[in-house]
């Protein structure tokens, strides 16, 4: 491994890809896998909302129906949003707190394969004999009832999944707390860096009841258990439980980056630091908190009784205050700023009144009375697709443009994200603001068809001519992302011009062993501090020059994903039957726990790159930078 | 103090607010146009929280057209660099009360609805001669029909709910096989129909259904509950008392035999010596639960067949002869499967759509 970036052959980048640790380069294999099943669960979106073109339409079929928007919701959330901040989180958060790499590199690669591993599998039931199609909340006596092999997919589908995110939640925890550079105190640890931990923290204590319940359904379907079956003494109420403290949580898994993502591009595309930081990180901390005690709004009209519904709309209503908190905040960070409308800008500022919309509707919703009417209608589905796409696929548009250059070292073109913007924006907004009218005229959400007499047709084809433009910008921002991977024209430190925070001090994309030497943090935004004072070097380093030690690449983390997912379709076809079935499963499971033996006895001291090499890497980095900052001056103005 | 042209923008306001929502949908089903207590006190916390957080939108839609209007690039210069406030207590001091003193307002009817509209407990209310003062219809959802059984009246019917105007009618909830959830949007929130325990609440009906133009309120299924989710549909029929005590009392007579013909002919094909329908639908309302299929005591009063489809014998020969077509993954046999494997004929179905037709309690 070297940071002279040689042309190497696809075969031998492929090779470097499956046996990578580098964060980095976790963090593309991320961006890429949760692109693609962004683009998947697109397409499932387009085909719910063709199929409710208009009214009696029957380009699905009822059963088809289901497992489309069931796959829609479980990709879009499971395998899209949270792996691409997954993808975010790796590329920028080591970089923000002066660390080499994450805690847990071997890991951190394993997390990956795990997820992807775990995603192929679910969708692969498409090809299997049917998805899953109980919706992606899977609740217990539709899930059980429901034939075919769909839900199994589900079930082990996402367990496997959710290892691999467990896991990254762990590492960025480790990371976060023991790898600071010195000086760079909790309360000087950038926005992004603050909602990734806490993040990681929601998904160490959320995903092990999702664990659970899982499990419990694995059971009750592969070995014939009772925890859900009512007619055994079962009860479906408790999945609904362990879902929802589970699902509850995980909303701010996925929207608390997003903030972050916000944050930054707030300070830098203003110029100003952030307003309130600390009623921010306050803010970010007690809303994430606050998502554990709130699980239950999910379950107003289950029949948990009065006293529960109440207690639990109060708690639900409280969150606002700190999320109000935020808002206010952002707003008075462009106040007074300076502000310049890029595009990881445009989607920023358009974040706040789409979010705000999806908020007060939250709030709406906590009023439990209120909630009987709107829950399981299109108002619901409205509401949370403000939160979820007006929050955080805008953070992953924006996130996407404002650190293409720091992992790409290339600029995505800023005409085209505006074309992308303005279509996806206001398609956005045609296709889902309708739908709170659509859920309060009463229609339930989860229909594949409605009767003509009902009022909806109007409203449900404006709403599918929304998402259609939706589609346009989306697949106009893939043909920007060709293009500016065809020019392939580099990019030097800080091609936003107005950094603040670590990772811009440092080459686009950077050496693999990010910082030559740790930098000192004099306080908060510790680049623009040195920038402000005319630090020619960048940054003021912590140590001298001297030998780093890497961790060496390993295949190791690819091959127990894949012993895993082998074993599950043994696991799973065990129950037909099948006299291959049990073999199979034997053998994935010798694969996965003899290479975790092979690792566990193989030591793998890593290596060392000498001081030598450090200060050859970064003369060529320097006259990289030279012949940038002179190609700029003679090309540009 | 307010002045008055203040205050006459903000009546302005929530009139048109209130204009707006209330012209949302039809009478029959939508929300926004209450047609009962629990709908209407449902539709004034959406109101109340509307305009609560219509003041919010306000507010911030303020503060952010001024902040990207002013401080935009071009105004302030390209190279302008702008003081790096740290933040002010006291703005954040208010931006926290403000929201807490915002969900108060809300907080306080939210808990005295939430325990208003779960209070049953007149449900078991007796007079003197033990007779039940409220009416108590006990509901199960089943894949992918509704059962109304009225325990104290002793009747049954499935997909028509029919119940008096003007007074609280009580619910008890419970679900066959998989989970749904009881709703009826016009008259208010629902309720999920769990397969393990009862839920209980009630609505009022205030209009009679009459008076609309369908006839009916929509009721729906609101939970994924399987491929017919979607089609899981009921109708309501609300009468004033005294038509709904004819009601009942017609249901406990014994159901009178066809006199037409053709009808008879249905009669016999729908018994046991004939397709055997009977087995699975109970054409007497008085009788116990058969289980699988809707009671079809009244179906001739009906206004749609399997919930969602028009009443015309044409669309009942059709729904008999192949109903995984119109509901797929209903428990109905294919006719054939009943009739030794045999299609049925024109005038098998004929006749059968004509009994059908002809079961009617009301006049």
């Amino acid at each position: 491994m070297s940071s002279n970036s040689q042309k190497k052959g696809f075969g031998a980048t492929i090779w470097d890809y499956m046996t990578t640790v580098d964060h980095k380069k976790i963090a593309i294999l991320y961006l890429i896998s949760g692109g693609f099943f962004f683009l998947v669960g697109g397409v499932e979106a387009m085909m719910i909302r063709i199929q409710l073109m208009k009214a009696g339409n029957d380009f699905l079929s009822a059963g088809t129906y289901n497992e489309v928007l069931t796959m829609h919701g479980t990709t879009m959330i499971f395998l899209a949003a949270m792996p691409i901040l997954l993808a975010f989180m790796n590329a920028v958060s080591p970089l923000q707190i002066g660390a080499r790499d994450v805690a847990f590199p071997f890991l951190n690669s394993l997390g990956f394969w795990l997820f992807f591993f775990g995603g192929i599998f679910l969708n692969l039931s498409w090809f299997l004999g049917g998805a899953p199609d109980a919706g992606w909340t899977n609740y217990a006596s539709l899930a059980l009832a429901s034939e075919g092999h769909g839900i199994d997919f589900y079930s082990l589908g996402l367990t496997i999944s959710g290892f691999g995110t467990l896991i990254a939640g762990i590492n960025f925890l480790v990371t976060i707390i023991n790898m600071r550079a010195p000086g760079m105190t909790y309360m000087r640890m950038p926005l992004f860096t603050w909602t990734t931990f806490v993040a990681s923290a929601l998904i160490l204590l959320a995903f092990p009841p999702l664990t659970v319940g899982i499990f419990f359904m694995v059971f009750d379907r592969l070995f014939g258990a009772n925890f859900f079956d009512v007619t055994m003494g079962g009860n479906t109420i408790i999945w609904e439980h362990f879902f929802w403290i589970f699902g509850h949580p995980e909303v701010y898994i996925l929207i608390l980056p997003a903030f972050g993502i916000f944050s930054e591009i707030f300070a830098i595309f203003s110029r100003k630091r952030l307003f309130g930081y600390t009623a921010l990180v306050f803010a970010t901390i007690l809303i994430g908190f606050y998502g554990f005690m709130v699980w239950a709004h999910h379950m107003f009209t289950v029949g948990l009784g009065p006293t529960a519904n109440a207690v639990f709309a109060l708690a639900t209503m409280i969150i606002a205050v700190p999320t109000g908190i935020k808002i206010f905040n952002w707003l008075l960070t462009i106040w007074g700023g300076n502000i310049s409308f890029t595009v990881p800008m445009i989607y920023a500022v358009a974040f706040i009144p789409s979010f705000v919309a999806g908020g007060v509707t939250g709030v709406m919703q906590a009023i439990a009375p209120l909630d009987y009417q709107l829950h399981d209608s299109y108002f619901i589905v409205a509401h949370f697709h403000y939160v979820i796409v007006g929050g955080v696929v805008l953070a992953i548009l924006a996130g996407t443009h404002l650190y293409w250059p720091k992992m790409f070292g290339t600029m995505l073109s800023e005409k085209l994200g505006k074309w992308t913007f303005w279509f996806f924006f206001t398609g956005f907004h045609l296709t889902f603001f309708i739908q709170h009218f659509l859920g309060l005229m009463g229609m339930p959400r989860r229909v594949y068809t409605f009767g003509a007499d009902q009022g909806w047709d109007l409203f449900n084809a404006i709403s599918s001519a929304g998402a259609l433009l939706m589609a346009i910008g989306v697949i106009i921002m893939l043909v920007n992302v060709v293009m500016t991977v065809a020019k392939n024209e580099r990019v030097g430190n800080d091609p936003w011009g107005d950094g603040r925070t670590l990772e811009w001090a440092i080459p686009s994309p950077p050496p693999f062993y990010n910082f030559a030497q740790t930098p000192l943090v004099r306080g908060l935004d510790p680049y623009w501090i040195e920038k402000m004072e005319g630090n020619k070097e960048g940054m003021v380093y912590a140590e001298p020059l001297g030998d780093i030690h890497m961790p060496n690449g390993s295949i190791i983390p690819f091959v127990i994903s894949f012993g895993m997912f082998t074993a599950a379709f043994g696991a799973m076809y065990h129950m037909d039957d099948h006299a291959w079935a049990l073999p199979v499963l034997i053998v994935g499971l010798a694969i996965t726990f003899g290479s975790m033996l092979v690792r566990s006895l193989k030591d793998d001291l890593g290596f060392h790159i000498s001081k030598e090499e450090l200060i050859a890497d970064n003369e060529r980095i320097q006259k990289e930078a030279r012949a940038l900052e002179g190609g700029k001056k003679g090309g540009l103005k | 103090m307010m002045k008055g042209p203040k205050k006459w923008r903000l009546f302005a306001l929530m009139t048109a607010l209130l204009v707006f929502l209330s012209g949302c949908g039809r009478e029959e089903i939508s929300t926004l146009i209450p047609a009962g207590k629990v709908a209407q006190d449902q539709f004034n916390l959406l109101i109340l929280s509307s305009i609560v957080m219509l003041f919010v939108i306000i507010v911030v839609t303020i503060i952010y057209v001024l902040a990207i209007v002013k401080f935009r690039r071009s105004k302030v210069g390209e190279d302008m660099i702008p003081e790096q406030v740290e933040g002010s207590a006291r703005l954040e001091f208010i931006w926290t009360a403000i929201p807490i003193v915002l969900l108060l307002i809300l907080a306080v009817p939210t808990v005295y609805s939430t325990f208003d509209l779960a209070d049953v407990t007149a449900m078991d209310a007796q007079d003197e001669e033990g007779v039940a003062e409220n009416l108590t219809v006990n509901v199960t959802g089943k894949l992918y029909w509704w059962e109304f059984e009225y325990p104290e009246q002793e009747i049954r019917t499935a997909q028509e709910l029919v119940v008096p105007t003007g007074e609280r009618v009580y619910f008890n909830l419970i679900a066959a096989d998989v989970k749904h959830s009881f709703w009826i949007p016009s008259v208010g929130g629902k309720l999920d129909v769990n397969p393990e325990n009862v839920n209980t609440f009630y609505l009022e009906f205030d209009k009679e259904s009459s008076e609309l133009e369908e006839g009916v309120y929509f009721g729906k299924c609101a939970e994924l509950c399987g491929p017919s989710h979607a089609l899981m549909d009921f109708k309501v029929k609300t009468l004033n008392r005294e038509d709904f005590d004819a009601w009942v009392a017609a249901m406990q007579e014994e159901q009178e035999a066809p006199s037409e013909a053709l009808a008879q002919e249905g009669e016999e094909l729908f018994g046991p010596d004939g397709l055997s329908c009977i087995q699975c639908h109970a054409v007497n309302s008085a009788g116990a639960a058969t289980g699988v299929g809707p009671n079809l005591t009244t179906f001739g009063d009906r206004t749609t067949i399997a919930g969602f489809m028009e009443h015309d014998e044409e669309t009942l020969k059709n729904w008999i002869a192949n109903p995984q077509e119109y509901k797929p993954g209903n428990l109905m046999p294919e006719a054939a499967s009943l009739n030794d494997g045999k299609e049925l004929t024109d005038q098998e179905l004929n006749a059968l759509a004509a009994y059908l037709m002809s079961l009617k309690v009301e006049e």
